[in-house]
């Protein structure tokens, strides 16, 4: 008797990372498999993560502390903190 | 064949455990009238808070913020939690230690109220908790651009009061919400137990970071060197957990810890590594980013969303759990930056 098949959910988030429903094993594209047993692995999308290919929120738009205080000239003078 | 005739009598055993746990924390020492008179009921007094001399004006004009008032709150939630080493379970819902809490809370909440801006803007609040400001400064600023190692470990002591229940105070909220953003709850509250295995649960992770630091991992070892301003950000957790009426403000206390947790538990690993920390130390932190990184989605769009489309009407309490937890995470970190500008280690 044919059933429904079981499909994994996969959101896209309109700013971060994809969502995926897991245990989830990930191939990159130099072939490396990584693993996570999570029961929702957050995936980078924006390349900049330190911990690709797991989003670590560095998509987060950044601000001096004069800038988030008001300055709105300064708006535009987003920092790295990486570096 | 059902029998006619009426079962014996069966004794019923008295209601109440008479003992609670053989093991467990010590019981702090008292540090004003207020959590002098809750000490004095955990260990068997049997009087009353007005008949040990605390008067309803002494509670109404005790320092909401201050270290008897916040020990004294602490204690009475601990019973919730896992008791104190010889201290009767019954005591849990003892009435008069249920009445000089909500009294307490009653102060605490008045407080925090008048200092709060308020509001009902949820979207306008988890918009700035998502702005990296790269020059703040804060514990975790603090100590990935010059924190020394005795600032770590003292942070990571206090700390241990609440992360080795990690999670715990957001159970009680589980029964409190229905369908999408209960699963989204507990979806997060699996991942902080460990989806599954022991080694993996977040408050083990802390026990094994603080035994890799020297530290002694037990369960509330340091609740006596703990300040007002740590136990106050644990107990707003528990007070909001342990009352349903205050379910919006545990999510809203909840959205800044998972929203501000990731880029700051980033800083701690990049701490710990410019300190020479091993990978067990670091590890607690570690976890944090990539696992908080996935909570925040789900606190966003699994949790926010579809609670404020079912009771749009907890919008403000979300918004006070948000703004609460903010300025007293902040009065937390406040002290500490404070006392190690005086370089005293404690």
């Amino acid at each position: 008797m044919p059933t429904e098949p079981v499909r994994r959910q996969v959101t896209v988030t309109d700013e971060g990372p994809v969502l995926v429903h897991g245990p989830i094993e990930i191939v990159l594209a130099d072939g490396r498999k990584v693993i996570s047993d999570r029961a929702v692995t957050a995936l980078c999308t924006c390349r900049r993560s330190r911990r690709y290919p797991f989003c670590d929120t560095s998509h987060r738009r950044r601000v001096r502390n004069s800038v988030a205080h008001g300055s709105a000239h300064d708006r535009d003078s987003e920092e790295c903190t990486r570096c | 064949m059902l029998s006619t005739t009426a079962p014996p009598p069966v004794a019923v055993p008295d209601i109440g455990p008479d003992t609670g746990p053989v093991t467990g924390p010590a019981l702090p020492a008292p540090r004003g009238p207020l959590s002098l008179v809750v000490l004095d009921t955990l260990r068997g007094s049997t009087r009353t808070p007005s008949a040990a001399g605390l008067t309803s004006a002494a509670i109404e004009q005790a320092d909401p913020y201050g270290e008897d008032l916040q020990l004294a709150l602490y204690c009475c939630y601990e019973l919730h939690y896992r008791g104190f080493a010889g201290v009767s379970d019954g005591l849990e819902w003892d009435p008069g230690l249920l009445g000089l809490r909500r009294d307490l809370e009653q102060v605490f909440l008045a407080a925090l109220r008048a200092e709060v801006r308020g509001g009902t803007d949820v979207a306008t609040e988890i918009d700035t908790l998502l702005v990296e400001v790269v020059d703040a400064s804060g514990v975790s600023h603090h100590l990935r651009r010059t924190g020394q190692l005795w600032q770590l470990r003292e942070y990571i002591a206090y700390r241990s009061l609440y992360h080795l229940k990690e999670a715990d105070p957001h159970a009680w909220v589980i029964p409190r919400l229905t369908g999408p953003a209960k699963v989204a709850l507990v979806t997060i509250e699996y991942d902080e137990y460990g989806s599954g295995s022991v080694g993996r649960m977040h408050a083990q992770l802390f026990a094994d970071m603080m035994t890799e630091f020297g530290l002694c991992a037990e369960y509330g070892a340091y609740l006596d060197t703990a300040p007002a301003a740590l136990l106050a950000e644990i107990n707003f957790m528990s007070l909001c957990g342990l009352h349903r009426w205050l379910r919006g403000a545990l999510i809203g206390q909840l959205v800044v810890a998972e929203l501000t947790s990731s880029p700051s538990s980033d800083r701690l690993v990049q701490a710990m590594r410019r300190l020479g920390c091993g990978p067990a130390a670091i590890e607690f932190y570690a976890e944090h980013i990539e696992a908080d990184a996935v909570h925040e989605q789900l606190v966003r769009h699994g949790i926010i969303a579809p609670l404020l489309a079912a009771e749009p009407a907890l919008a403000g309490d979300v918004v006070f759990g948000i703004q609460a937890s903010t300025l007293l995470a902040d009065r937390f970190s406040d002290l500490l930056l404070r006392r190690w500008a005086e370089e005293q280690p404690t």
